[in-house]
């Protein structure tokens, strides 16, 4: 297991630990305590576009293609797309597969 | 200079909170505090205040409201007294957390059960390690100045105040109290301006996640703003006797330059100790008292200070530690005499709990108990004195 070190100086903190520049959550990586990841079977995929309105991080974006594909850097694998699905289009599987 | 009144404390307190023009006002009545957001409500309710008064439906909401007030720039202020600042404690940690200039005077009351509504320091004593400022006033005319100052530095050093005063001892009291002109006040206090604050044009996030990666940081920064706030503090109260004329300092003393025993306590009873010397004195003991009028941050070296070369300290607390090392006033004199080379005999008593009187005679008798501390040493760390067993 790494050792939690700090990510910042105290010294650079603003006061009271406030967020000073809107919307960085962004850079905070929150997909990597998952156990399962989401797997898309383009096969099966009607490009409805549920997953993409239902996935409470939100992980889900579009490409080029009309796709929604989760971008697993903050996905947290809770599978609520892969059960709101119409097409059975997403499984979840275990990440060590 | 202001004119000279005789006002109960409360009102006059209120009066005060009232000239340092304060947006939002959020309370919850509780017995000794009452009178105070009484003539608050009564103030804005007649049109004399313009302010926004927040009946809240208790305590816990009461800070909640100024929390969110003065996250938005707003001079807020608050009051309460024993079980009410116990239903406000999860936020009092984050008010200071959140480093808000919030303003609350306490009027000290006994913690229950039992149920009391009298004085002590039990309830304040409960966030002692909460961040906050902590002042402690003497009379009605210091209670009255310490809402000034505390205006004056919370939002200096964006952390919140906590000014106490003895519940009844103090606050039901009619004393002659000068009333600064309002010109002066808004001399010594400018209007409000925060560099961050909720905002729509501006968005930012206030009490975000501290993940372990950021936590101790955290921490680590209110320590060192509450630290920092000592000389804010001090220059505060030099500006305030330019402008006012009465001098304030952390730590107060009287006859200690040539004493040989000390007495320290905290609050109005030191004025009752303060006759309990003159008393000593004409004995011929050489005797004098310290008194915290600045509680956190602790004022360590002026304590030292004040010390001078006393053989043996007499620590009279208002508040029980259950079972630990001592009262909470006691633990911390020790622990700060053992950072230092100064090693008086500590007699560590606890008295006045709940409103119980503590006299003159008690207190020379408190002294003569130290007395004997010097040669003999005391088979206890802590004891209640004046219980009747």
């Amino acid at each position: 297991m790494p050792k939690d070190t700090g990510l910042v100086s105290w010294k650079d903190l603003a006061p009271g630990m406030y967020i000073t520049e809107p919307g960085n959550s962004v850079k905070f990586k929150t997909g990597d305590w998952r156990s399962h990841r989401p797997q898309l079977d383009k096969e099966k995929c009607i490009k409805c576009g549920q997953c993409y309105l239902l996935c409470p991080e939100p992980a889900y974006e579009e490409n080029e293609e009309g796709y929604f594909i989760c971008n697993l850097m903050y996905c947290k694998g809770c599978g609520i797309c892969a059960a709101i699905c119409p097409k059975g289009a997403i499984t979840m599987v275990l990440e060590e597969e | 200079m202001g004119k000279r009144v005789a006002k109960e404390v409360s009102i006059a307190v209120a009066d005060a909170v009232a000239q340092c023009r304060v947006d939002v006002i959020s309370a919850y009545p509780i017995t000794p505090q009452t009178h105070i957001v009484e003539h608050l409500a009564e103030l804005v309710n007649n049109g004399e205040l313009d302010a926004e008064y927040i009946p809240v439906e208790s305590e816990h909401a009461a800070l909640s409201a100024c929390i969110g007030a003065a996250a938005t720039g707003a001079r807020t202020f608050t009051s309460t007294s024993a079980q009410g600042l116990l239903f406000m404690y999860e936020n009092i940690f984050i008010a200071s957390a959140l480093r808000l200039p919030i303003v609350m005077v306490i009027a000290n009351r006994s913690i229950s059960a039992p149920i009391s509504i009298w004085n002590d320091h039990s309830d304040v004593m409960t966030i002692r390690d909460s961040g906050w400022i902590q002042t402690f006033a003497e009379n009605g005319q210091e209670a009255v100045d310490l809402v000034y100052h505390a205006y004056k530095v919370a939002e200096k050093c964006l952390l919140p105040v906590a000014v106490n005063l003895d519940g009844f001892i103090v606050t039901h009291v009619v004393e002659p109290i000068e009333m600064p002109d309002q010109e002066l006040v808004d001399k010594y206090l400018p209007p409000l301006k925060m560099k961050y604050k909720l905002d729509p044009k501006k968005p930012i996030t206030i009490g975000a996640i501290g993940v372990p990666e950021i936590y101790t940081e955290a921490k680590k920064a209110l320590d060192e703003a509450l630290k920092a706030s000592y000389k804010v503090i001090v220059q505060a109260w030099r500006e305030f006797e330019r402008l006012f004329g009465r001098k304030y300092q952390p730590v107060e003393t009287y006859k200690m330059e040539d004493a040989e025993v000390g007495m320290i306590i905290m609050g109005s009873l030191a004025e009752t100790a303060m006759n309990a010397v003159n008393e000593m004195r004409k004995k011929g003991k050489k005797v004098g008292l310290i008194r915290f009028r600045l509680w956190r941050p602790f004022p360590m070296q002026d304590f030292l200070k004040a010390l001078g070369k006393v053989k043996a300290l007499c620590v009279v607390d208002r508040a029980v530690s259950h079972c630990s090392t001592g009262g909470p006033v006691g633990i911390e004199v020790r622990s700060a005499l053992y950072q230092s080379n100064k090693r008086p005999k500590v007699l560590n008593l606890i008295a006045g709990l709940s409103g119980r009187d503590v006299t003159v005679e008690d207190f020379m008798e408190m002294f003569e108990m130290t007395y004997e501390s010097i040669s003999k040493k005391p088979k206890f760390s802590y004891q209640i004195y004046g219980v009747k067993e």
